[in-house]
């Protein structure tokens, strides 16, 4: 979880940690790890599909071959996307993410 | 051998010459749990070895797992107790110190488990006999802890154990303590109660959330960080707060069931007494001796055993107390705090408001050294001359029985 409001209380969750439904890793919001987050400049992108391949956490959004977007909720600003984007190309770049 | 007695209420008890840890295997064979895993440690051993008589006499239905370690035999459990039955085990000393990891694992899960832990001296100097080190290293674990004056008690927490461990308010495992040797290997007579009665009294096990009920699926030991692993806390607390209403309620069936009530503490002769001696396990029977031959000389001197040390009876020792002017605590374990033994520590501050009140320590036993009488009756007439103000309070912790 990512926003604080949404954290529960004590008397609300189940006890011993357990989780009591199957399936719901992806309600959980990995983004709020980040520190430096991946800002794409399409203008330079030439959609060559190398930081879709490495991306670690599938946080790269492809339709029919073209770059699309983060999913800054599970991008957990690796920069692994930043550094095997072209050299030549730098379509991809790390900032400081602003909390 | 046995003397067999019928009472219409508790129905059959048996008489029977046993050992601590026959006892204790005797009241596992009337559990009958779904599952035991072990491994064996002196003083354990010959529990383990009686229950596996039982197993292999097909007086039980227990799936017996031999593991390799003791934190094997607590992660089997670990599993076992997470899918869903009823699941037990034993150690002692090093055993305990190896599980150490899965034992928190097991109360911050919320896995009723219950064991049996024969006291023995952590190594080292390697040793095999009693003192109370290996349980108290673990009374921040969020275990339940029950210790047992002799063979009887043993056997009869365990029973309780069980039920107090499955409350729905508590779901916490529980240690049952007896002391090595003292009372594992001794042979005292014992109430064995009849096998139906305990079937009844311990009632059918219903399973909090079992992994294995396929149609409801669940998520046992996912990481847990800093936004909610504190909350996971919370609950321990509070469980172990409740747990002191229910081990009161259970030891008061138990009671009604069997005959012999059991509290959080126990006094003996406290009422009108000036001084007093705390104490858990087998000491507690050997200081009576003490009080009764005091008392026969007319000295206001009484005692008070703690049966339960997890959770902390604090308000009852607070009552039970309220009459006594010097309180000594005995300490089988040496906390090496430089301020005193683990028991010592709690009653201070359970008193803390009671400035007309003189507590010292006592640490005694490490190793299995002997206590006698004549051990009890020094530190009574230490005591007394406190009270008296003959002897100032040089040192708060003093050494019972060893050699300067
Ligand atoms: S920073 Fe890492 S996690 Fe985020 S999109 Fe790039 S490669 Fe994926
Ligand atoms: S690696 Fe760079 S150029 Fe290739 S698709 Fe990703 S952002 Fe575009």
């Amino acid at each position: 979880m990512s926003e604080t409001e949404q954290l529960k209380g004590w008397k609300e969750i189940p006890i011993g940690g357990l989780i009591l439904a199957p399936g719901n890793a992806r309600e959980y919001k990995t983004g709020g790890w980040r520190t430096f987050k991946p800002v794409h400049h399409m203008d330079k992108c030439i959609h060559c599909l190398q930081c879709w391949m490495h991306c670690p956490d599938s946080a790269i959004k492809v339709e029919g071959g073209k770059f699309i977007a983060f999913n800054y909720d599970a991008c957990k600003g690796c920069g692994i996307c930043a550094k095997i984007c072209p050299k030549k190309v730098q379509a991809i770049t790390m900032e400081k993410e602003e909390k | 051998m046995e003397d067999a007695k019928v009472n219409n209420k508790t129905g059959q008890t048996t008489l029977v010459a046993l050992t601590g840890n026959e006892a204790v295997a005797t009241a596992m064979r009337q559990i009958n749990p779904d599952v035991v895993a072990a491994y064996p440690i002196t003083p354990q051993t010959s529990l383990m070895q009686k229950f596996a008589d039982f197993a292999a006499a097909g007086l039980v239905d227990t799936e017996i797992i031999l593991v390799e370690s003791e934190h094997s035999a607590m992660s089997a459990c670990v599993g076992s107790a997470a899918a869903g039955v009823r699941t037990m085990t034993a150690t002692s000393a090093n055993g305990l110190a190896l599980m150490w990891e899965i034992v928190y694992i097991a109360a911050s899960s919320r896995l009723p488990i219950v064991m049996p832990v024969v006291n023995r001296a952590l190594s080292g100097p390697i040793n095999i006999h009693c003192d109370h080190s290996d349980t108290m290293g673990c009374r921040d674990s969020s275990w339940i802890q029950i210790y047992s004056e002799n063979s009887q008690e043993a056997y009869d927490n365990t029973i309780q154990a069980i039920r107090i461990a499955e409350h729905a308010n508590v779901l916490l495992p529980v240690m049952v303590t007896l002391d090595g040797f003292i009372i594992s290997h001794s042979i005292e007579s014992v109430h064995v109660y009849e096998d139906a009665k305990v079937k009844e009294f311990i009632g059918e096990y219903k399973p909090h959330n079992p992994l294995l009920d396929l149609n409801n699926p669940v998520t046992f030991g996912p990481l847990d960080l800093y936004d909610y692993y504190f909350e996971h806390k919370r609950q321990q607390s509070e469980a172990m707060k409740n747990s002191k209403r229910v081990i009161e309620d259970i030891g008061r069936l138990f009671g009604q069931t069997f005959g012999t009530v059991y509290d959080l503490i126990e006094t003996y002769r406290l009422e009108d007494a000036d001084e007093c001696i705390v104490v858990l396990g087998s000491t507690a029977g050997t200081a009576k001796e003490v009080v009764d031959a005091l008392r026969g000389q007319g000295r206001k001197v009484g005692l008070l055993k703690i049966r339960v040390f997890r959770p902390f009876p604090e308000t009852e020792i607070i009552d039970a107390l309220r009459g006594v002017k010097v309180v000594g605590v005995l300490d089988r374990s040496e906390g090496f705090s430089a301020v005193g033994g683990p028991v010592y520590q709690e009653i201070r501050a359970a008193l803390c408001a009671r400035h007309d009140i003189s507590i010292v320590n006592y640490i005694y036993g490490l190793g299995g050294r002997d206590i006698g009488i004549a051990d009890i009756t020094k530190v009574f007439d230490e005591l007394s001359a406190i009270r008296k103000a003959e002897k100032p309070i040089t040192s708060r912790v003093d050494y019972v029985g060893v050699r300067e």
